[in-house]
Parts: C-alpha cells; structure tokens; sequence
C-alpha cells in the first residue's frame, strides 16, 4: 500500500484551564489515503474539532505528530507549516469569509497570501468560482449572498492554491436540507474531478452516509471505532457507533424495547437486494410468531438504499429462536440491540 | 460685544488653530495608538501571536498614562515641548502633550475594533498559511475598517475637546477664546459663541465619521 497522504500518530491534546488540565484528544492514530473522503464523526465536545485543527497544526498537539506525505509536522519550522498549509485547505462551519471583500477577491486571498501575481490569480479564481457554479456572483460581497452561496466561495477559495487535501469543520451544519445536499454533492464532485482527499468531521451520520468512503467514530477524546462506512453500518462494533448509526429515534426504540417487559429486541438491516423482498411478513409467516416493529427507516448510504428496522422478539424464548434462525438461514444480517448501550 | 471685523478674525484663526492642533496631534496619536493597539490584540493570550508579558506591561503602562488628567499632563509634558519644538507656549506647543494623551486612547479604541472582528476569520487566513504580517495587512486592518472609522471619529473629538485646554498654557484656538473671554474676562457673549463653533466641530468630525464607516462596510446589502 502507498504511504497515506495523512497519518496522525499517538496524538493528543490537552488544554490547561482554570479548572485544571482537560483532555481533548488522546492516543488518535489514523490513517487517510490519497484521494479518498474520509470522516470524523461524534457528538459535540467529542473533540472532533479540535482534532481537525490538529491535522494543520492550527492547534499544536501536546503529545504525538501528525505526518503530511511522510513529513512530520511536528519537526517542520513555522515557516515550513504555513508553506504545508497551502496544500491543506480548510472550510468552515460559519464560512469565515472576508466581509469587507467581494466575491472574487475572496478567492483570490490565498493566491494573494502565496504571492501569486494579481491576473494570474483572478484567471485562476474565476475558473475556481465557474467550478463551483458562481462565476456571476463574482462582483458580489458575502452579506448579499445565501449561506449555501457562501460555502461555495468558501470551497472556491480553498481550492484555489491546488491543495491535495481539503478538511470541512461542520461544512453543512449551518445549512439546510436541501443546500446541504447540494454542498455534499459539489464536496463529492471535486473529489472525483480533482482527485482532492477530503477530510470530513460532522455530528451528522446523514453527511458521511452520504459521501463518506470510511468513517472514523470519536468519543470522549478517542476513537471508538474506523473503517468503511457500509462495513460500520452493518456491524458497528461500539456503542457510540450504533447510537449514531441506529439515530436518536431507533435507539429510543430500542430502548423502549428493553424496558418493557418482554425483553429482547434486535436490529436488521437490509441492502438495496433484500428490501424487494417482503422479509418481515415471510418471516412471521414461516416462524408463526409475532414481532413487534419498533422502528424502521431506509439510509441513502453511497447512493444505496440501505434499510433498517428494530423488531422486538417475541415474549417467548422458542418464538424468539425460531426468528432468529429464520435471519440466519435467509442471510439477512442482524444484530441483537441493548437499551443500556445506546 | 459686535462682531466686527476684529472679533471675526479672531474666530477664525480660533478654528484654524483649533483645527490643525487636532489634526496633527491626531496624526501623530495614530502613528503611535495604532500599531500599539495591534499589538495589544496580536500578543494577547489568545491573540496570533501571543506574548503574554509584553501584553501585560503595554496594557498598565497604557492604563498609566490614561489615568493622569490632561490638565496636569499638559504641565508634566511641556517641557519636552520646549525641547522638540523648541517653545512650550502657543498652540504648537500643546501638540505634544496632546500626543502623549490621546496615543494611549487611541490604542484602547483600535484595540476594541480589533476584538469585534470574528475569530474564525483569523482561523481561516491562517488556515491557508498567512503569517502574522499578512493577517495583520490583510485581514486584521482591512476587515475592521469600518468600526476603525468610527474609533476614529471618537478619538478626534475627544483630542478637538483636549485641544480646548491649550489656553491654559498660552495656546490658541476656540477652547483659548472661550476661557479667555468668558472665564478671565467676564464676557460670556464670546464664551458662548466659541462652544457653539467647538460644538459644531464636532458635529462634523462625527457625522463624517459615521458616514465613510457606512459608506466603506460592505456588511451592509
């Protein structure tokens, strides 16, 4: 395998303040290849923010290194940082464009930093904003523009040094449904066409499912689990990744489930083959048992419809068996969820 | 009291007076104010590029400087006068003393601009590796330009009020007709008229002020 475009090695952070030292990150090691969308994922406070800013060394990390093609940003001279830095592009939650410059010069403000001549740079900027579906807002300053305009420019203006990464801070948490989709899909496209690897950090399972190729799970300073995104789906191994998995209104269900009197439910997930079929109903006819459907949705993972639902067994132990079974033998996979876990 | 020819001249040269003292020693008092107060901002703990203990220091000294009262800092200061201008009475005279008032003043407003201005705007230009020069160039200045504009309004009016206190030392102006007339010779008419001329100053510096700042923020649709 080729060397990955970042590795993070034994990171931590820790933050003094007045009530003592807090822990933000501790022992991270992560792999991100070239080329591919990769995302950070957790609730807030997770310390998945800071971790991003950990990568270009906007927060320096108390223990470990951070290496960028090989080279250890820990060893590298300011000057050495800020160069790196312009391989790295960043977009924001809140967009933090220049509010006294218009569109165009917005752009332009990296090439300007690295000292690009000033009509090279607009050249540039203007086949930047054509990318990103703006070329005639050019003239316009941020105030006149939608907050799905402003992450535009936002990624015109990170990519304008050419950078081979682009790390997103919660890029779609101040947008809506819709522009949200739009963002992910641009994010996507630039990927594909620019070969760009994009690191993702979201609280939103919706936006790695959407664009994700793997996922790192953070929780309370560590992670909690990595690999593929559909891989994880399946089979999240921890109880932060089933929680964000499963979603608030599964888990609550599942919970349900538990603290009722009858005891044991499971979750069952269905692929873009399996929900042609009518599972639930061949199952209850073949196990002649009843079972409780507690919730069910479908997930649009990677442009596959995945699907799944928490069925309560029924009470009795032979009926719960037979059920069980029956998945096995139709190869359905399924896990058995606990209301103290999520 | 008439307005002839006599006292009119007079009020005119008041404004003139009135008006070069402030704009040169707000001249100066931003030469100096300004790139104090960017540091304030730039080496404060959270700042680009901190430097806790010379943060510390510039603040008391500045506070040091703040908390003397014009009047007895116009006496303390017009030695020095005498020895860059080379006299310490008249209205060029007070320019130093003003100067060394309104420099610290001037520093606190810059530097409340500077704080105004969205963190995450800082955190992106650094994002794309700009160094302390070119955020300070091109983000730090630029984006706080309008409530700059507005500071500045303030701080000129508050040195043209300074400015006023020169007739105590000699000095000229619309502050010196005011306390010479009105106050030594009992002539309330002339008072009056100075004020209403300072306040009219004022008026002006102000409204100018409000308007470039609203003119130039491109915040606004």
């Amino acid at each position: 395998m080729e060397t990955p475009i970042i590795r993070i090695q034994n990171l931590g952070k820790e933050f003094k303040t007045a009530n003592g030292p807090v822990r933000a990150l501790q022992n991270i090691n992560l792999e991100v290849s070239a080329g591919e969308i990769f995302g950070i994922i957790g609730l807030s406070g997770a310390g998945k923010s800071t971790l991003v800013r950990c990568i270009n060394y906007l927060e320096v990390p108390t223990e470990g290194d951070v290496l960028f093609e090989g080279k250890s940003m820990a060893a590298m001279s300011d000057h050495e940082r800020r160069r790196t830095r312009q391989s790295m592009g960043m977009i924001f939650q809140q967009f933090n464009l220049l509010a006294q410059r218009n569109v165009i010069r917005n752009v332009c403000f990296p090439l300007e930093l690295a000292g690009v001549p000033k009509k090279e740079a607009r050249e540039r900027a203007m086949e930047l904003l054509k990318t990103v579906g703006l070329e005639d807002r050019a003239q316009a300053y941020p105030a006149q523009l939608s907050g799905g305009q402003k992450q535009r420019v936002a990624i015109a203006r990170a990519l304008a040094t050419r950078p081979k990464v682009i790390l997103c801070d919660e890029a779609t948490s101040a947008l809506d449904p819709n522009t949200t989709k739009q963002i992910l899909e641009l994010l996507k496209d630039i990927n594909r066409k620019l070969g760009v690897t994009i690191i993702v950090i979201t609280h939103e399972m919706a936006v790695i499912e959407a664009i994700c190729d793997r996922v790192a799970i953070i929780d309370q300073s560590r992670i909690a689990e990595v690999g593929a995104v559909s891989e994880i789906f399946l089979n999240p191994r921890s109880a932060i990744g089933r929680k964000l998995i499963m979603g608030e209104a599964a888990a609550q269900a599942a919970g349900t489930a538990v603290s009722g009197e009858s005891g044991r439910s499971i979750r069952i997930i269905f692929d873009g083959r399996e929900s042609a079929e009518p599972v639930i109903s061949n199952m209850v006819l073949a196990c002649r048992a009843p079972v409780n459907i507690m919730y069910a949705a479908t997930r649009d993972i990677q442009g596959k419809a995945m699907g799944q639902m928490v069925v309560q067994l029924p009470p009795d132990r032979e009926g719960a068996r037979r059920v069980i079974e029956y998945l096995e033998s139709i190869r359905v996979p399924y896990e058995e969820v606990n209301g103290d876990e999520v | 009291m008439k307005f002839d020819a006599v006292t009119v001249n007079m009020l005119k040269t008041g404004i003139w007076e009135s008006f070069y003292m402030t704009a040169l020693s707000s001249l100066f008092a931003y030469l100096i104010g300004l790139p104090l107060g960017i540091i304030l901002v730039v080496t404060d703990e959270g700042g680009i590029r901190p430097i806790p203990w010379l943060q510390k220091i510039l603040g008391v000294a500045i506070n040091l400087l703040r908390s003397v009262p014009f009047l007895i800092l116009l006496f303390i200061a017009l030695p020095l006068s005498k020895i860059v201008i080379g006299t310490r009475i008249g209205s060029p005279a007070i320019i130093i003393p003003l100067t060394i008032a309104a420099a610290p003043y001037v520093a606190r407003v810059v530097e409340s601009s500077f704080r105004e201005l969205d963190a995450g705007v800082i955190e992106a230009a650094q994002s794309m590796g700009a160094s302390t020069w070119q955020i300070i160039w091109k983000v730090l200045l630029p984006e706080s330009r309008p409530s700059l504009l507005l500071g500045a309004a303030l701080a000129v009016t508050t040195i043209l009020s300074y400015s006023a206190m020169a007739g105590f030392t000699g000095g000229g102006g619309l502050g010196a007709i005011a306390i010479n007339y009105g106050y030594y010779r009992y002539e309330p008419f002339l008072m009056w008229v100075s004020v209403v001329l300072l306040v009219v100053m004022v008026q002006i510096i102000q409204e100018a002020g409000n308007r470039l700042s609203r003119k130039s923020d491109k915040r606004i649709r």
